[in-house]
């Protein structure tokens, strides 16, 4: 029996590791199945189910429509693009799509099978560099998403709060610590600096990179909650307009 | 209490061998490491395999256990299914040697070529002056034990054969180590996007997960690295920003 020479293309999937390695791949690639076709499908639904009482879905915010005269399609298609991006670009979002749909690799030590690998050098994946720039735009998204939330008090009766104000909170709370968790950001408060005490305000910096850095640890746990929540942010609120469900009041 | 477990090890020379069966009596508290000695001293005594230190501070005893790329002195017996056969083998991105041993030495090439510490000119008064928070980060990349077992588990190095064009996971983390001191003065931001070939890393985490020394290596090493390599290369703003003002 020869013994794989370095840089040998192991069959696809072949591997002595005995544990369930094609577990969490597995569950990853189902979870990314069951967001994308719902928020395709989401996004070319009519505006009519965008919104219930004080509630807006986040699939909606912010409704550009309102600038652009002779829009009719649903605003959605001109906000999902951008967290769209962010995800795609998103460091951990990377590793999780990397190794549960391109399978390159499909877990550590597990075999990738016969094929040419340019890593993040050639396109379509050294566009993942221009990660920050979706950054930027998620950015201002959150600061959207933080309005709605305060908004989600304000029922046509007066300051209340209903179960959908809790959805609302769980998608604003969960997209603000998976934003300033981001690699990038990181990067850009603090972390492209060498010396901090050389820098201006270096030691405010400093601070800011470990606090983002507090962040960035949970990174992948917010990737996962953020996308559960807003997804369901949007049946949530789609179903309540629909008269599936009906929200519950709290006071 | 002592029980009998099957091992399967590989054994052969340059790539040419198979894997041997073994009933071994093992005892409580062993390690893999022990179980490859036992196998020396009663059944085997010519199985090659490198070791020194057997408390995971050499970085000697990679191999792969049961397909996961581990020290043998750090991964326990009671850690392992035990009604399984459990296999050891040698690390695959780099060159057989002989049973478990293999030729690690491509790393110490890759190291060589990397610019050592350069400090910037000292102070007026004739000091090097730094602080603890600014070199904590740096510090985590000196635990590294140089087992390797991050380049092994590297698809890039294992399935794919970069040797010549990636430096590989552990080497990321010396020019990480580098470039974010305090003290240093050099550039090698050229060299980590060309020579380095950081852009083959697809941040899939394997060396993290394997690291025995629990170092954060995609998160502080590799994607800071990345993103000082987007802030030069990939970032337009910045770009022009430089063009325009004509800093390097």
């Amino acid at each position: 029996m020869a013994y794989p020479v370095p840089g040998t293309r192991e069959p696809f999937l072949a591997t002595r590791r005995q544990d369930g390695w094609w577990v969490v791949p597995l569950a990853m690639a189902a979870t990314f199945l069951v967001f994308v076709v719902y928020a395709t499908w989401a996004a070319f639904q009519p505006r009519e189910f965008s919104h219930f009482g004080p509630y807006i879905s986040p699939f909606y915010s912010p409704d550009l429509t309102k600038w652009i005269p002779g829009f009719t399609w649903s605003p959605a298609l001109l906000i999902l693009w951008i967290p769209a991006g962010f995800r795609l670009t998103c460091y951990y979002g990377r590793k999780a799509y990397y190794r549960s749909v391109t399978f390159s690799p499909p877990a550590c030590a597990v075999g990738k099978g016969d094929r040419d690998y340019k890593g993040e050098r050639a396109l379509p994946w050294v566009l993942n560099n221009l990660h920050r720039y979706f950054l930027y735009l998620v950015t201002v998204l959150v600061i959207f998403h933080w309005f709605h939330f305060f908004d989600a008090f304000k029922f046509d009766d007066g300051f209340g709060m209903g179960l959908g104000t809790l959805v609302v909170a769980a998608d604003t709370i969960f997209l603000t610590l998976y934003v300033f968790g981001c690699h990038s950001l990181r990067h850009l408060v603090g972390g492209r600096i060498d010396c901090y005490s050389c820098a201006a305000s270096g030691l405010v910096r400093h601070k800011a990179w470990k606090g983002v850095s507090v962040l960035n640890d949970r990174h992948n746990l917010y990737f996962w909650c953020s996308l559960v929540t807003v997804g369901f942010g949007d049946v949530y609120v789609r179903m309540c307009a629909m008269g599936v469900w009906n929200d519950v009041r709290f006071f | 209490m002592s029980r009998t477990v099957k091992m399967k090890v590989y054994r052969g020379e340059q790539n040419v061998g198979q894997f041997h069966e073994y009933d071994v009596s093992i005892d409580d508290g062993m390690v893999v490491l022990d179980v490859i000695h036992r196998i020396q001293a009663t059944e085997a005594p010519d199985l090659a395999c490198r070791w020194n230190c057997k408390a995971g501070k050499c970085g000697s005893c990679s191999a792969e256990v049961n397909g996961k790329p581990s020290l043998m002195c750090m991964t326990r017996m009671d850690t392992l299914p035990q009604d399984k056969i459990i296999t050891v083998e040698p690390l695959k991105a780099f060159p057989h040697v002989r049973d478990l041993v293999t030729d690690v030495s491509w790393n110490y090439t890759v190291n060589k070529k990397i610019r050592p510490f350069k400090p910037r000119p000292k102070a007026a008064d004739g000091t090097h002056r730094m602080y603890q928070y600014e070199v904590d980060r740096v510090q985590e990349f000196r635990k590294c034990i140089e087992c390797y077992l991050c380049q092994n588990v590297c698809h890039a190095l294992r399935n794919h054969g970069k040797h010549e064009e990636f430096a590989g996971p552990r080497f990321l983390a010396r020019l990480a180590s580098l470039e974010m001191h305090p003290l240093d003065s050099d550039d090698r931001i050229p060299f980590i996007k060309e020579g380095g070939g950081v852009g083959f890393c697809n941040i899939t985490k394997c060396c993290t997960e394997v690291c025995p020394e629990h170092i954060h290596i995609t998160d502080n090493a590799i994607i800071p690295l990345k993103e000082r390599v987007a802030d030069r290369y990939y970032d337009p703003i910045q770009m022009l920003f430089r063009v325009l003002t004509g800093n390097k």
